[in-house]
């Protein structure tokens, strides 16, 4: 079994930095000779979540593996947790601060971009406790 | 057409050159949302917006978007330039609103 794995802290407190992960994963699969379509579908998927562990949660960790099939990313934090996971995927809806909104996110988009650019993806979430999204893109 | 022509042609400034000579704009995409641009935005096309923060960069740079247009005479600070130069964005700037450089950009695009 040919597995590459990649872990990232995302720091919290750095709306600026947000996004730093998602390049790094990008550049990874550039090298490796992963088809565009797939890179584009894996870097918008976890810059919105990435996005989404900073906005909401003061960061996490990201963990992404590859196989010469399929790229799964794990986004997990210790935020506040999501009540309603199926409002919070409906678009448009945002529980982000005006500051985020002034920057150009908090559109309620960042959920619904996820999915549509993930083929799988699975959100484990506990208020209080903190939330867990699986995403995967299948390579072939 | 690449950026820099279209710069060129139109008399757009350029901030930050990039890729912006290697690479043909095949469509556009005007929004100051940058979960829609990140969404809906596609490879290549010329992203019009005046939002102007790092974020826009990352934004650029994970949509693959052939360039950054500012538009209405906004500018990136020098934090953003400098990000942009190193990330191989080409940013470009107008004084014109959105609209004008869809007119243009759809000129040359063969759309109006």
């Amino acid at each position: 079994m040919n597995t590459l794995k990649w872990t990232y802290d995302v720091d919290g407190s750095d709306f600026t930095r947000a996004g730093e992960a998602s390049s790094a994963v990008k550049k990874n699969l550039r090298k490796l000779g992963v088809p565009p379509e797939v890179i584009r579908k894996v870097s918008i998927a976890l810059y919105e979540g990435e996005i989404n562990m900073v906005i909401h949660a003061n960061g996490g960790v990201i963990t992404v593996e590859m196989t010469p099939e399929r790229i799964d990313m794990v986004l997990a934090d210790t935020g506040k947790g999501i009540p309603d996971i199926e409002q919070a995927m409906k678009e448009g809806w945002s529980t982000a601060p005006d500051e985020v909104r002034s920057l150009g996110f908090g559109a309620g988009m960042g959920l619904p971009n996820m999915k549509k650019y993930s083929d799988e993806m699975r959100i484990d979430s506990t208020v209080g406790v903190g939330t867990t999204v699986y995403m995967t893109v299948y390579i072939k | 057409m690449t950026p820099i022509a279209f710069a060129e042609k139109y008399g757009l400034r350029v901030v930050s050159e990039g890729s912006g000579g290697c690479r043909e704009i095949e469509g556009a995409y005007l929004s100051d949302l940058l979960s829609m641009v990140m969404g809906r935005a596609q490879e290549n096309d010329a992203f019009v917006t005046v939002m102007a923060n790092l974020n826009t960069l990352a934004v650029a740079v994970l949509a693959d978007v052939a360039c950054v247009i500012l538009c209405e005479g906004i500018h990136f600070d020098d934090a953003c330039v400098a990000r942009a130069k190193q990330q191989e964005i080409c940013v470009l700037e107008s004084d014109e609103p959105a609209f004008a450089l869809a007119l243009k950009l759809g000129r040359e695009l063969g759309k109006c």
